[in-house]
């Protein structure tokens, strides 16, 4: 499946120093070969996430959100993609672990919530009996306690009259309902990780809301990570603690939510904002957008990946055109990789960007 | 749901009225429309030895000179109470349901019928459990495996069983294992279920393959189709996203969802095929329904053709009944 990389892999030397954080993500790359070349796009990825806190992940579509939450779940096994780098979750390493062991973990230690909950649910199986089988999985209790279970989780995350919608089938459950059944779900084993993939994007904003609040609640009560994968800053700016802004596969910049809402440093960070609706703020203008569209993963553009879009290009030119850049600190816990010096971008930031949000 | 079959059993015979109306126009009103007078008509029961007198006899027993409605009425009423039919000295009754009698040699249609549909259920039945089984089998290991040597092997003859005709397939599989290798040497001669269940299915066993390979080639590429859809799906990912186990995943999960519309179309080919497996029939000399209406229609044999007709639209409309409620059944979506 991923044997060629795993080789390649072992010969580079590696950290393998067991990590302290409850999910160490480092250096992760998934390849896809494609007939058209190969698609890059998870490229390099390096975060950490501790229990108790909320990690979003931010970015345009086809950044690689998507695809880094279900590497870290091993759904790419076997589907000839090219994983190497680590992700170790509770000190154990899963990208070498045997997909026999990674299934154990998945829905058990790690759970995925999806985006459009009524596709992600079987439409033959009545909702309760797809909580009852993730349960059982990893749960050895007879059906009846698996059900009672079930009707208990309903409950939990607000759906009226558990007893008797446990065995509505999901095309009976309206959207919100149905995404608070795959949380549900998801939660059924009280997993450590939870990923969200887009939880709302399905979602009218009344609803949106109230399932944010209850990703929230739950996650307080379990003491779970979060990861919250998203391209609405309203999510995270809701949710996350930390916020990961990916584009192209890379990570570009790393912070706490409340640097990157106020002093974010990358231009694309600052693209994503400002096209972002304010409604705590006079609407000064039409929203602006990112010029441009998201590049091609097969052929990343050379340099900085987003030079061909970047406002700022020419005042870090031409390193911008030829070197990739490199994560870096600017303040503790705020990382960027950006060619701009950082008193540049700051000022830059202050009068151009800032201004106009 | 009950309602569902009662309002869908209505509609059947509301749909077999308007199939036996239209057929039965088709074999009487349209020769009288091109010409034929009814005389012409009793000349095919009475034969060579036609006179005068025997013409007008038949014309009389047959009632040919009714007009049309009347006539079809008549039909109608033989199929739901029986018929009688007036032969000078003595009355021939034919009970319900009556088709009449054939053209050719005066034996009752209804007879016939009931002689011929055992062979070709036989050949239906058992060639649908070979395709259904060998075709879904081999298109969910295509899709399980696509791209691999096993996937393009069964690819590209299902494309070869598609294309070529049970004609060739029959008369090859003919040729060789009965006149070559000797494994049937007298060939295929049916033999009743009733009389000899082990001979019954050693001469079907050449019907069977042949004509379960064309449908097992059809089914096997809609399966994978099917299967390489429904593994794409959401739903899917979520199933592995639980943590379950990769063959629950495929069983459970894939093939639940994937062969829920090859089970349909499945109903709707039985359904059809039992209306009379013509070339297959005609290939091995099975005397069924196919054979039967083949022979009909080249000898002009009105009311054969008619009676097959009937038989194969209730076939045909009570699979399509049976797919629908096992649909509903099948997909909770569905209501009926």
């Amino acid at each position: 499946m991923n044997r060629p990389v795993e080789e390649w892999a072992s010969l580079v030397p590696m950290e393998d120093d067991a990590p302290t954080a409850f999910l160490d993500v480092r250096d992760l790359r998934i390849h896809f070969p494609t007939d058209d070349g190969l698609v890059k796009s998870v490229d390099g990825l390096s975060f950490t996430l501790e229990r108790g806190r909320t990690l979003g992940i931010v970015g345009e579509s086809g950044s690689g959100k998507s695809v880094t939450s279900l590497g870290i779940l091993g759904l790419h096994k076997g589907q000839h993609a090219r994983i190497s780098g680590q992700v170790w979750l509770d000190g154990e390493e899963l990208v070498g672990a045997s997909p026999e062991h990674v299934r154990r973990l998945r829905g058990k230690k790690m759970a995925m919530i999806f985006q459009d909950p009524l596709s992600a649910m079987h439409p033959f199986y009545k909702v309760g009996d797809q909580i009852v089988e993730a349960y059982r999985v990893h749960n050895e209790v007879s059906k009846k306690q698996a059900r009672k279970h079930a009707i208990d989780m309903l409950g939990r995350v607000g759906i009226p009259q558990p007893s008797e919608r446990v065995d509505d089938y999901p095309h009976q459950f309206s959207g919100g309902m149905r995404q608070r059944a795959m949380i549900a779900m998801a939660l059924s084993c009280d997993p450590e990780l939870l990923i969200a993939d887009e939880p709302t994007t399905a979602l009218d904003v009344t609803v949106q809301a109230q399932i944010l609040d209850l990703v929230r609640e739950l996650q307080s009560e379990f003491n779970s990570a979060v990861m919250v994968i998203t391209h609405d800053l309203g999510v995270v700016a809701e949710l996350a603690d930390d916020i990961l802004v990916m584009y192209a596969g890379k990570a570009v910049e790393q912070g706490s939510a409340r640097e990157l809402f106020t002093a974010a440093e990358h231009p694309y960070t600052w693209g994503l904002l400002s096209s972002m609706p304010r409604l705590d703020r006079d609407r000064q203008d039409r929203l602006v957008p990112i010029a441009g569209s998201p590049p091609s993963l097969i052929n990343v553009p050379e340099g900085c990946a987003f030079h061909p879009r970047c406002r700022f290009c020419e005042l870090s030119a031409p390193r911008s055109l030829t070197e990739v850049p490199v994560m870096t600190e600017t303040s503790p816990g705020h990382r960027v990789a950006c060619h701009l010096e950082p008193a540049e971008r700051r000022r830059l930031w202050a009068e151009e960007v800032q201004p106009l949000l | 749901m009950a309602a569902f079959i009662v309002r869908r059993l209505l509609a059947a015979v509301i749909l077999l009225v308007v199939v036996s109306m239209m057929t039965f126009a088709i074999f009487f009103l349209v020769p009288r429309l091109a010409g034929m007078n009814s005389d012409q008509l009793a000349l095919r029961y009475v034969g060579r030895g036609a006179t005068a007198e025997s013409i007008e006899a038949t014309k009389e027993r047959l009632h040919l000179d009714d007009p049309l409605p009347v006539q079809y009425g008549r039909f109608v009423q033989g199929i739901v109470v029986g018929d009688e039919f007036n032969y000078g000295p003595e009355v021939v009754k034919c009970p319900p349901p009556c088709f009449g009698y054939s053209f050719r040699n005066s034996q009752p249609v209804t007879a016939l019928l009931i002689d011929r549909i055992p062979v070709t259920a036989s050949l239906a039945f058992g060639a649908a459990i070979l395709w259904l089984i060998g075709g879904v089998s081999v298109g969910v290991l295509s899709a399980l495996r696509r791209g691999s040597v096993f996937d393009r092997a069964a690819m590209s003859t299902a494309l070869a069983g598609v294309s070529l005709p049970i004609y060739f397939t029959g008369l090859l599989s003919l040729a060789l294992f009965a006149y070559h290798w000797k494994l049937w040497p007298n060939g295929v001669n049916y033999v009743p279920f009733t009389t000899n269940p082990l001979d019954w299915a050693y001469n079907l066993i050449l019907p069977w393959v042949t004509l379960a390979f064309l449908y097992a080639a059809l089914y096997a590429r809609l399966t994978r189709a099917s299967m390489l859809e429904t593994m794409n799906e959401d739903y899917i990912r979520t199933a592995r996203a639980k943590g379950l186990r990769e063959r629950t995943v495929v069983v459970r999960h894939g093939m639940r969802a994937s062969l829920t519309p090859i089970l349909t179309i499945f109903g709707l080919d039985v359904g059809l095929l039992l209306g009379g497996a013509v070339l297959t029939e005609s290939t091995f000399s099975l005397p069924g329904l196919g054979q039967l209406v083949v022979d009909a229609v080249f000898g002009n044999d009105l009311p054969i053709v008619l009676g097959v007709v009937m038989v194969a639209s209730v076939f045909v409309i009570l699979a399509n009944l049976i797919v629908d409620v096992l649909y509903a059944t099948l997909d909770p979506r569905v209501r009926l």
